[in-house]
């Protein structure tokens, strides 16, 4: 294991990484630099940074205009506010134009601990997915945040990228067979009996969850979607029709994310029991990260649990 | 193309106005008061001031314009069309879905329109953006902007005005349709943004009070915007709704109200009078 980094670092780093080659890149923070990491990057080019303030409406504005003129805005705030107080801009002023802007929510989930539901952001991924042409991204570890950035600065269209503030094990980096492509899930762990599919925080989870499980001899598939959107439709309808039955898990209301996502390829194309594992209809409380996960149940022991059920269901 | 000057622009600008009444009224649908009261704001842009090619909508060097009212569609398509970005048969296709020519601006379909607008209060962030990008890289092109007194009630706009005099954007110029009037009611009443001046003074902009139906005024303050250095411009234009047309004149009523068959016709023979007149001399 390559030790703990949270996400937001790994990105923070990455877009320093790749401002020499990608002279178009330009960084929008929204007086958050410190938080969401991209004061590495401010330091670093401050000609090609750009603190909008406290208007996080206005800071999605301006990396509009600036992607209609050929540059590739990065814009960042807290995962609360970059998605769903500046919703409408997103989709009005730079989705609906089909504009090239980096839609960055750090401080995705309930594992922004202590600040409490205010700022613990479960509806990003619903927000962002259900804007025509968004494509969604949630890196699980360090390492996949570092290649997701860098695809992201390939890739043209509006997109949006979340980040986490906890620091988590990199695991990817070590992982045999592991590889990263926006658009493609990837299966880390082969299992017969029932698939976990699972984002961001919840991956390392759900592979330890296959490790309780194969204890009480039950194979478990681990699949990593950090794309949420576009899904990996092949890779999904494969785990369902070969192991019959699902688990989602995320870090992310149940309603709208990568349950909802699976849940609708599936009812209309492969239906086997899906149980979708997240933050249930309620919102976030102030606690240490470690505790607030522990009392939303987002953890490896609760999706093994929630894996049990679902091969209940399995006919 | 030669730049236009005087009665040269009123004739331009009364052209634009029937082909923009004559727009909505084909569409049954549509914003003629604020297109009408922003018309000759927007013809002194299209013909004497933006430095632009009708046959390379794209083109890096050209000066940009946003409409932030974006609801004023029949004004702007209509001078696009009278300037060579298409075919004034194009028109016909307000509204419509056998065309692209959308209710609001659509950058993606429409030539010449250089930003995606209608969600009134973020068309001035997008101009901060290209203005932001303009000095970033180096080019000497300016960013234009037109937007409604009503929609100054939007909080955007002031986030927008704080950034623009932050980046001092002095090759941002914005122009205010301060018609008075908005959908429902006088602007007085339903939020008032006066006093304007002072706002956008104490915002840190360089501000210009005119007669919004005055060219020499319109052209004098653009000018002086041009050479003004180290904070962006705003133009406080005074204008009535619905100018041009008798019955439309200052009624809130004709914010977005499409004529019937009755009105068409003498809002076409009120326009094609002036026309006349405008080309008798």
């Amino acid at each position: 294991m390559a030790g703990k980094i949270a996400t937001r670092n790994a990105y923070g780093e990455a877009l320093v990484e790749l401002a020499e080659k990608y002279p178009e890149l330009v960084v929008l923070d929204a007086d958050l630099s410190g938080s969401t990491m991209t004061k590495f990057f401010a330091s670093a080019y401050p000609q090609r940074f750009f603190d909008c303030g406290i208007a996080e409406c206005d800071m999605a504005g301006i990396a509009a205009g600036m992607a209609a003129d050929g540059l590739k805005p990065f814009i960042n705030s807290f995962a609360m506010f970059s998605t769903g107080r500046i919703y409408e801009q997103i989709r009005n002023s730079i989705a609906y134009p089909q504009l090239n802007v980096k839609v960055v929510g750090s401080h995705g989930g309930v594992s922004v601990g202590e600040d409490g539901a205010t700022h613990q952001c479960i509806e990003d991924f619903a927000l962002m997915r259900a804007i025509p042409g968004m494509l969604v991204c949630s890196p699980c570890d360090g390492n996949e945040m570092r290649l997701a950035v860098k695809a992201l600065m390939e890739y043209e269209g509006p997109a949006y990228l979340r980040l986490q503030r906890l620091a988590t094990e990199v695991f990817t980096d070590e992982l045999e067979g592991y590889s990263f492509q926006l658009g493609k899930g990837c299966t880390l762990r082969d299992g017969k009996d029932i698939s976990i599919i699972a984002t961001g925080l919840m991956v390392s989870k759900a592979l330890q969850a296959a490790e309780l499980l194969a204890a009480e001899g039950i194979q478990a598939r681990v699949i990593n979607i950090h794309t949420l959107k576009p899904l990996d439709d092949e890779l999904v309808l494969k785990a369902a029709a070969e192991t019959g039955c699902i688990v989602t898990s995320e870090e992310h209301s149940v309603i709208g994310g990568l349950g909802s996502a699976v849940c609708e390829l599936l009812g209309e194309k492969c239906p086997v029991p899906v149980v979708r594992h997240g933050v249930n209809d309620e919102f976030g409380r102030s606690g240490s990260a470690a505790d607030v996960l522990e009392y939303f149940g987002l953890t490896a022991r609760a999706v093994a649990e929630k894996a049990k059920y679902a091969l209940s269901l399995k006919k | 193309m030669a730049k236009l000057y005087g009665k040269e622009l009123q004739l331009m600008a009364a052209k634009a106005r029937l082909l923009a009444v004559e727009a909505v009224y084909t569409a049954a649908s549509g914003h003629p008061g604020g297109s009408l009261s922003s018309m000759d704001i927007l013809t002194a842009l299209y013909f004497n001031e933006l430095n632009i090619d009708p046959s390379r909508p794209r083109w890096e060097d050209r000066d940009r314009f946003v409409l932030s009212k974006g609801h004023c569609t029949p004004a702007l398509y209509s001078l696009l069309a009278l300037r060579g970005f298409f075919p004034l048969e194009q028109l016909k296709l307000f509204r419509s879905i056998k065309g692209h020519m959308s209710g609001h601006p659509d950058m993606r379909h429409v030539p010449g329109v250089d930003m995606s607008t209608g969600s009134l209060g973020q068309g001035l962030s997008a101009a901060v953006g290209m203005a932001l990008a303009a000095k970033l890289q180096g080019k000497a092109h300016r960013c234009y902007v037109l937007c409604g007194d009503g929609e100054l009630a939007e909080g955007q706009i002031w986030e927008a005005a704080m950034a623009a005099a932050k980046w001092q954007l002095d090759n941002l110029c914005v122009f205010v349709d301060v018609n008075g009037l908005q959908i429902d009611g006088r602007t007085a009443d339903v939020m008032p943004t006066q006093p304007l001046d002072k706002k956008f003074e104490a915002f840190n902009w360089h501000v210009i009070k005119i007669d919004g139906h005055d060219f020499e005024q319109i052209l004098s303050a653009l000018d002086s915007a041009r050479s003004f250095r180290g904070k962006p411009t705003v133009i406080l234009a005074s204008t009535v709704k619905g100018k041009g047309v008798s019955f439309m004149e200052n009624q809130a009523g004709w914010h977005g109200k499409a004529p019937n068959d009755e009105q068409f016709a003498q809002a076409k023979a009120e326009l094609e009078k002036t026309i006349k007149e405008l080309e008798g001399n």
